[in-house]
């Protein structure tokens, strides 16, 4: 009487066993899901890497956004749009944005003839978007600026401002 | 003279409306010649593509058909004196295009005596040069497609020849209300037309060739069948088409005369197309078999705002006001000016803009634009049956109020043609082509954004990967130093603070 029940006890033993090895195996093959979702994350922000939200650059918000650290209204050059789309993607209620400066589509200038080479502006620059070398002058490369306004604090000279994109 | 039969026959169409032709006001007279002006106003950027770059300087003197910008980039096409004199300035002017008000320009003061450059004197006839060579100076003679699309010809040839190809077709069908400019210039130039087509099939390696034209324009059939059985050339072949708006779109020419799609995205070189404007093809005559590169054009200057409507053939960089004084000004009931057709055409607000190559009509109306009495769409349906790339209008409409991007592309918005038939027959007044341009902006600025959005990344994680190597480097060499001191033991040290001390104190 035994032996029957003894029998489809170790069968679905051996299928919960099989099923839970293959799954194992799987996860470990397969990319993690939360790294994906980070990958979604950071491609709605802007990649300005301006640093507004408190994060390092745009992809260490996307990962604070994702572990749940971070609320999903902290970037002012991505505005309400940004907004929309995080929460539509993660399921939240969207929220205003919590810092809501006016933000324009601009770049930094340097204005080259009070510029005295210190290299400063260079290193904050996120994007490498500066180029110049010790005690020459420096430029920014607009096609690649984003606007973040990293550089206009470490100027010693105050020589850098942001003019409209054109 | 007993001129080949024009044969009729069609694809089949979608959509489309009869309008009102408007056309008789100014084919009456032949093509009158606009004296050139004082002053000739060049824009750089009269094509798709890039702007060209000028190559001459304020003062220099120039002569009629001196090249004097050149092409810039991989798309663009090179800009010629349209007379001889002196360049005064480069700076911004008002000119008519898509999007935006002022764009550079050269001015050039005339001298009035229209001294042309020397042609060349090695000059080969077209057939004896290579297909490649010949397409080649069909670019350098900055012809660009008159139809109004001003797509760099050379470009498009070239384009073209990297897929295998069957017809030539020739766009003599001018749909839009009101412009005449191409049904004069097959009646007055039929020959130029059909030389132009010879060169293009010898560029293309193509042996057969249909001139399309609309059967509203008797007389430009019998022009060019005129000219083609004095030619005798049994690769072009005549066809006649129905007048319906807008066949004469590049797509939907093919689709009328070959019955083939041009698919989605694609051009008709992939269903082994080329399409040219008869005037564009005068206009290749001109340059490779008389030397004269693209500086002076056909334009109907009609409405019911101008004294005497007439088509013109005026030098690129004549002012507009200059052209409608020619045809005898504006009459008391002139309100709006527009370049281009009444479909397809833009307002402008000042006749200072310069006639340009794309400048295929100049169109005064009596009526000021109406504004304001749009309505709700009630989804009756009309729009999507005269679109004629099938495509839902009211359904664009809505996801354009929407901003939706994702749906914009997925029904299809970038096919749009801007042609207009869903803006006359909506009931509800919706401005639809307008606000379908100002759709296809605004996702080709979301694109934009993305792209640069993506750039910005690479180097924000290409900075970051170089900050992470230049660390490691550091602390490696901290790591060898520490090392060192180390192997040296603390007696080294003890020696190295005595010499600091010994040199402190001689230094005092």
């Amino acid at each position: 009487m035994w032996t029957p029940i003894l029998t489809a006890i170790l069968i679905i033993t051996a299928i919960a066993l099989a099923a839970g090895l293959l799954l194992s195996i799987a996860s470990g093959r397969l990319p993690g899901d939360s790294d994906s979702v980070i990958d979604k994350v950071d491609a709605l922000l802007p990649q300005t890497q301006c640093a507004q939200c408190g994060y390092p650059g745009c992809r260490p918000y996307a990962e604070a956004i994702v572990s749940g650290e971070a609320s999903i209204n902290l970037c002012p050059p991505g505005g309400n749009a940004t907004i929309q789309r995080l929460a539509e993607l993660l399921g939240r209620e969207p929220e205003p944005l919590a810092d809501p400066a006016a933000t324009v589509a601009a770049v930094a200038r340097i204005d080259e003839s009070r510029c005295i080479g210190c290299t400063h502006c260079r290193n904050a620059c996120p994007v490498d978007a500066i180029t110049g070398a010790h005690q020459y002058m420096h430029t920014v490369i607009r096609s690649e600026c984003t606007g973040c306004e990293l550089c206009i604090a470490p100027c010693p000279v105050d020589c850098i401002s942001l003019v409209f994109a054109a | 003279m007993n001129s080949p039969a024009a044969t009729y026959d069609l694809g089949k169409l979608h959509g489309g409306l009869r309008l009102p032709a408007e056309k008789t006001v100014s084919t009456s007279l032949g093509i009158q010649e606009v004296p050139v002006p004082d002053q000739l106003i060049l824009p750089i950027a009269q094509h798709v593509g890039e702007p060209a770059h000028p190559i001459v300087g304020i003062g220099e003197y120039v002569l009629k058909g001196q090249l004097i910008a050149e092409a810039y980039g991989s798309l663009s096409a090179p800009v010629h004196a349209s007379s001889s004199g002196k360049i005064v300035a480069i700076e911004p002017w008002p000119v008519s295009r898509r999007y935006g008000e002022n764009a550079p320009c050269i001015v050039i003061e005339c001298d009035g005596d229209d001294r042309a450059i020397e042609p060349p004197e090695d000059t080969a006839p077209y057939n004896t040069l290579k297909p490649r060579a010949l397409r080649q100076m069909i670019l350098q003679g900055g012809i660009v497609g008159l139809g109004g699309a001003v797509f760099p010809t050379g470009q498009k040839l070239m384009q073209a020849t990297t897929l295998p190809l069957e017809y030539l077709i020739l766009n003599g069908v001018e749909c839009e209300p009101y412009i005449s400019c191409d049904d004069l210039l097959m009646r007055e130039q039929a020959a130029e037309v059909l030389g132009g087509a010879q060169i293009l099939m010898h560029a293309l390696d193509i042996s057969t060739c249909y001139v399309v034209i609309e059967s509203d324009k008797p007389e430009a059939i019998a022009a060019i069948g005129e000219a083609m059985a004095e030619l005798g050339d049994k690769r072009i072949v005549l066809k006649q088409v129905p007048t319906i708006y807008p066949s004469g779109g590049e797509d939907q020419l093919v689709q009328l005369v070959t019955n083939l799609e041009v698919p989605s995205g694609g051009l008709p070189t992939d269903v082994g197309c080329v399409v040219q404007n008869v005037g564009t093809s005068a206009a290749i005559y001109r340059w490779i078999c008389e030397g004269e590169p693209l500086i002076s054009r056909v334009t109907t200057v009609t409405g019911p705002g101008v004294r005497s409507p007439m088509n013109v053939i005026a030098r690129i960089g004549t002012t507009i006001a200059d052209v409608i004084a020619f045809a005898g000004g504006y009459n008391d009931e002139a309100e709006q000016l527009i370049i281009g057709g009444p479909m397809c055409g833009k307002s402008v607000t000042t006749d200072r803009v310069p006639l340009v190559k794309a400048t295929n009509c100049v169109l005064v109306l009596t009526e000021a634009p109406v504004y304001g009495n749009e309505q709700p769409c009630i989804r009756c349906g009309e729009c999507a049956l005269v679109c004629p790339i099938q495509l839902l209008p009211q359904q664009l409409h809505w996801y354009a109020c929407a901003d939706d991007e994702k749906k914009l592309r997925s029904y299809g918005l970038t096919d749009c043609i801007e042609c207009g038939c869903c803006d006359l027959v909506c009931p509800s007044h919706i401005p639809l082509t307008a606000a379908f341009r100002n759709a296809k902006v605004r996702i080709q600025e979301l694109a934009d954004e993305k792209s640069r959005a993506e750039r910005a990344r690479l180097r924000y994680e290409s900075r970051n990967e170089r900050l992470a190597s230049e660390n490691e480097l550091r602390e490696l060499e901290l790591d060898q130093q520490k090392e060192a001191a180390r192997k040296a033991g603390p007696s080294a040290i003890d020696e190295i603070l005595k010499r600091r001390k010994r040199h402190d104190e001689d230094a005092e």
